[in-house]
C-alpha cells in the first residue's frame, strides 16, 4: 500500500514492475495516466490497440488485428518480423468486465493455453494495470523463458558493449 | 608517448569475460545445441534421450553437451550408467535477464498506451466543448 501511494505522489514517469510470482505465473504492473474507462477503451478497440501494442523500439510490425471483445469472442493478431516471417497470436475472451477486468486465452503455443488477466483500477486520475500471465505448467513457463534465453544475443552484445566501455575508460585514464 | 596501462586485475577480468563470451557464442552458434537448450528448458534429459531426439550418435551428442557444459549453459550429473543433463548455473541469470527484457517491453508498450489515452482524453474535452457550444 505504501509503495503505491509513493508512486502516485512523485511526479516521475510511471514505471512497470515484472515478477515471476509463482512457478506458473508472470505478473506485470504499472500505473498509466488517465481514467480506467479510456484505458479500457484503448485495450478493447482494435484501431487503438494497434497503435500501442507493438513498441516502436521493437523491429516487428502488426499486420492485422481482429478482436471480438465479448465473452467467448475471438481475437487474432498477426505480426511480421520481416517479409518472410509472420506470427499469429490468437485466443478468446473469457471475461469482459467494462473498465475493470479482461481475461483472455493465448492458444498459439505448443505447451498449452496461457491465460492472461488484466485488471484496471482507477485512483486519482491514474489507472493501475495488473497483467497476469498464468501458464499451464511450470515447464511451460520455464520453456518460454529458456527458448528466448537461447536467442539471448542482445544480452551478450550488451555484455560486450560494457566490456568495451570498461576497456575504453581504462585506456583513456592512462 | 606513454604506453597504455591496463591494470592486471582488469586485464584478467577482460580475459575471463572474453573467454566466457567466446564459449557462449560458440555454444549457441550451432542449431542442435540451441535445440538441446530448448529441450532442457522443458526438463532434464539423459544424453541417450537427447541423442535420440536429435537423431545423433551418443558420441556426437556427448561432444555437443561438452561444449554447452564448458559455456556453463548446461550441467551434467552421472548416476549409475546414466548421465543426466539440465540447464546450467547461467540459467538464473538468464531468467532475471529475460524478466528484465519482458518488463522493458511492457514499459515501452505502456508508454505508447499512455499517449493513446492522452489523445482520447483530449478528444473528449474537445467534443464536450463542441456539445456545449
Amino acid at each position: 500500500m505504501d509503495a503505491r501511494r509513493e508512486t502516485e505522489l512523485t511526479p516521475t514517469k510511471n514505471r512497470a514492475t515484472a515478477e515471476r510470482k509463482s512457478e506458473r505465473e508472470l505478473v506485470v504492473t504499472r500505473a498509466v495516466n488517465g481514467p480506467a474507462r479510456l484505458v479500457f477503451e484503448a485495450w478493447t478497440k482494435p484501431e487503438l490497440l494497434k497503435r500501442w501494442w507493438v513498441p516502436k523500439s521493437i523491429d516487428v510490425s502488426l499486420l492485422s488485428c481482429e478482436m471480438d471483445v465479448r465473452v467467448g469472442g475471438r481475437y487474432r493478431l498477426v505480426f511480421s518480423q520481416d517479409a518472410s516471417t509472420t506470427m499469429a497470436f490468437f485466443g478468446r475472451y473469457l471475461e469482459v468486465a467494462p473498465h475493470s477486468r479482461l481475461v483472455w486465452t493465448n492458444e498459439e503455443g505448443d505447451d498449452g493455453v496461457v491465460v492472461t488477466t488484466v485488471t484496471f483500477e482507477e485512483e486519482r486520475g491514474k489507472t493501475l494495470l495488473v497483467v497476469r500471465d498464468l501458464y499451464p505448467s511450470k515447464e511451460a513457463l520455464d520453456g518460454a523463458i529458456a527458448s528466448e534465453a537461447t536467442a539471448g544475443w542482445p544480452e551478450m552484445l550488451e555484455q560486450l558493449d560494457e566490456l568495451l566501455i570498461t576497456l575504453g575508460a581504462s585506456m583513456g585514464r592512462s | 608517448m606513454q604506453q597504455p596501462i591496463v591494470p592486471a586485475t582488469l586485464n584478467r577480468m577482460v580475459q575471463y569475460t572474453l573467454a566466457r563470451l567466446d564459449a557462449s557464442f560458440a555454444a549457441l552458434s550451432d542449431a542442435t545445441r540451441r535445440g538441446v537448450l530448448e529441450q532442457l528448458g522443458r526438463g532434464e534429459a539423459s544424453i541417450t534421450d537427447l541423442a535420440e531426439t536429435f537423431h545423433m550418435t551418443l558420441t556426437g551428442m556427448r561432444k555437443h553437451v561438452g561444449v554447452l557444459e564448458r559455456a556453463e549453459l548446461v550441467t551434467t550429473e552421472k548416476v549409475g550408467r546414466v548421465r543426466t543433463c539440465k540447464l546450467g548455473p547461467r540459467r538464473l541469470d538468464e531468467e532475471t535477464a529475460w524478466i528484465g527484457r519482458y518488463r522493458q517491453l511492457w514499459d515501452s508498450r505502456f508508454d505508447e498506451l499512455e499517449k493513446v489515452v492522452e489523445e482520447l482524453k483530449w478528444k473528449e474535452t474537445v467534443d464536450g466543448r463542441k456539445k456545449r457550444d
